[in-house]
């Protein structure tokens, strides 16, 4: 057995999971996912920054499209220290494919214009 | 003079909400005053996901969510002046502001929605012991470097305060290869929301010291040591109980204030969350002048700030055609348990279908009854099992619940 807090939204509802996998304590069928991910390959969504040539900004904020296994994060992070990317670029742009092999595309969270 | 219906002050998430919803409700004549070089307030270096599941039923990180109000400007009338200050204003709503391009400027507003925001407690004022050495600094401005400006400005780091800001920094500075020690907080629980003390402190086992706080911050020019204690109930040292933390920098995330010089120099009538008092159209104690946000007070979801800002800019535009009634106001009331309520006062007339009252806690709760009265009628009884103060709560009556109020008052009842 083991007791989680959902951080799947604001509520932060107190999970229960027991050995036979059965959730309790979550609010909506949210909790029940997130609770049976995180006991076999916790996942998150990574957010960062990474270099932009640009006239109005000098760091882009990038998300990873879906949330990716907690162990590849810093893998991910060190590779976007050598990123840089050029304006202009919109808001959900995907960057890199597949980042890192995670499963997930890399995408702009801002549009940077010039 | 230039001449507008309304004129919002901050293109934060407040004011954008607040310009759009004004431009919906079918005024044209808008201006956005922003300080900033772009639009979006604090929403730009907020870069984590968390926003929106409440407006957008998504997690989006803070510029996707402004992204979606800015997309949305592109197709209305609404000006937008940024790189530009507002140092005053008249109780004829003359507004004074001035930037480069244009210098000092005098402009007419019918009406003016304050979406200013709040900023950050220093640590002057939480009387921080120890001098003034570089490498304090607060959470928020620790996160404009590196999400903004791209600096890490430290590599061993100590936070003090669980804010939610000070929270997600402290995972933030982890991924880009700072070593958090520790979180002090003062308070035996946590002002942060719960999901963030699992993501951010328990995902890399950063602990939390609950019921400490730094006691003295060491070294020569920069900070060399942070020593922590722990405090008794009544937030005094319990001398032998400190531990000493070899760091560089120290974050504070000790609260967020309300930032209404401009309203306090008018003569709004302000209340104990340091923002103005307002009435069910977050219209402030001067006709025209409304405020939401966190200028009004300090929200820990920016859906529900947008959510009221809507309602604000609502208001503005009723006010502008002269929709408003001038009923009676009805007060609302914190009583045991409650730190404030949100509006401060409501005029029947003026409510189509529903009022939300939004409120804090004095002290975590278990196990209670938020009770809504009417002197000793109960409107409302609402169960909860868990109440947190860093937890805004929400409840919202409809008219026929308000039938025949005379007063309003919101309370904690315990077994």
């Amino acid at each position: 057995m083991k007791n989680l807090t959902c951080i799947e939204c604001p509520r932060g509802c107190n999970l229960t999971i027991d050995d036979n996998l059965k959730v309790t304590g979550n609010f909506c069928i949210r909790g029940q996912k997130y609770a049976l991910d995180e006991i076999s390959n916790p996942k998150r969504v990574v957010t960062s920054t990474i270099k932009i040539k640009s006239l109005e900004v000098v760091r882009l904020p990038v998300k990873t499209s879906m949330p990716i296994s907690k162990k590849l994060m810093f893998t991910i992070l060190k590779y976007l220290d050598n990123i840089q990317i050029e304006a202009p670029i919109k808001c959900g742009d995907v960057i890199i494919k597949n980042i890192c092999d995670s499963g997930a595309n890399l995408i702009a969270t801002r549009t940077i214009l010039k | 003079m230039q001449e507008y219906e309304v004129v919002v002050i901050g293109g934060g998430s407040a004011g954008l909400a607040a310009a759009l919803s004004a431009y919906e409700n079918g005024l044209n004549k808008i201006l956005i005053i922003e300080k900033n070089s772009s639009l979006g307030g604090i929403l730009n270096q907020c870069i984590h996901t968390g926003f929106g599941i409440h407006v957008f039923n998504e997690q989006l990180s803070g510029p996707e969510y402004a992204q979606r109000f800015i997309d949305k400007l592109d197709n209305t009338s609404i000006e937008i002046k940024l790189n530009s200050y507002v140092t005053k204003i008249d109780k004829d709503k003359t507004i004074y502001y001035s930037n480069d391009a244009e210098g000092f400027q005098v402009i007419k507003a019918k009406s003016i929605i304050m979406a200013t925001g709040c900023i950050e407690r220093t640590p002057g004022a939480i009387k921080l012991e120890g001098e003034r050495l570089s490498g304090i600094l607060t959470a928020g401005l620790a996160q404009r470097y590196l999400n903004i400006e791209g600096y890490l400005v430290g590599k061993k780091v100590f936070i003090l305060g669980s804010g939610d800001i000070g929270l997600i920094m402290a995972r933030r500075m982890t991924l880009e290869g700072a070593k958090v020690l520790g979180v002090a907080e003062i308070m035996p629980y946590s002002n942060g929301l719960r999901r963030n003390i699992a993501q951010c402190l328990e995902d890399f086992n950063i602990p939390l010291y609950l019921s400490h706080t730094v006691k003295e911050v060491k070294g020569k020019d920069h900070v060399e040591q942070v020593v922590i204690c722990q405090v008794d109930e009544n937030k005094n040292y319990i001398l032998g109980s400190e531990k000493t933390f070899d760091v560089d920098t120290l974050i504070l995330s000790v609260g967020l204030l309300p930032y209404n010089n401009v309203l306090e120099d008018l003569g709004v009538q302000m209340s104990s969350t340091k923002g103005a008092v307002v009435d069910e159209n977050y219209q402030t104690s001067i006709e025209g002048i409304f405020a939401c946000g966190n200028a009004l007070h300090v929200h820990d979801l920016v859906d529900y700030v947008t959510k009221e800002a809507m309602q604000a800019g609502l208001g503005a535009s009723r006010y502008v055609k002269g929709l408003l009634k001038h009923g009676k106001y009805i007060e609302t009331k914190n009583k045991n348990g409650i730190n404030y309520v949100v509006p401060q006062k409501f005029c029947l007339q003026n409510i189509d279908k529903e009022i939300m009252f939004k409120f804090r806690v004095t002290k975590p709760f278990q196990n209670v009854k938020i009770l809504i009265q009417d002197g000793d009628r109960t409107i409302k009884s609402i169960k909860k099992m868990f109440l947190l103060p860093s937890e805004m709560e929400n409840i919202s009556l409809n008219l026929s619940e308000l039938k025949d109020c005379k007063s309003l008052s919101i309370e904690i009842m315990e077994d």
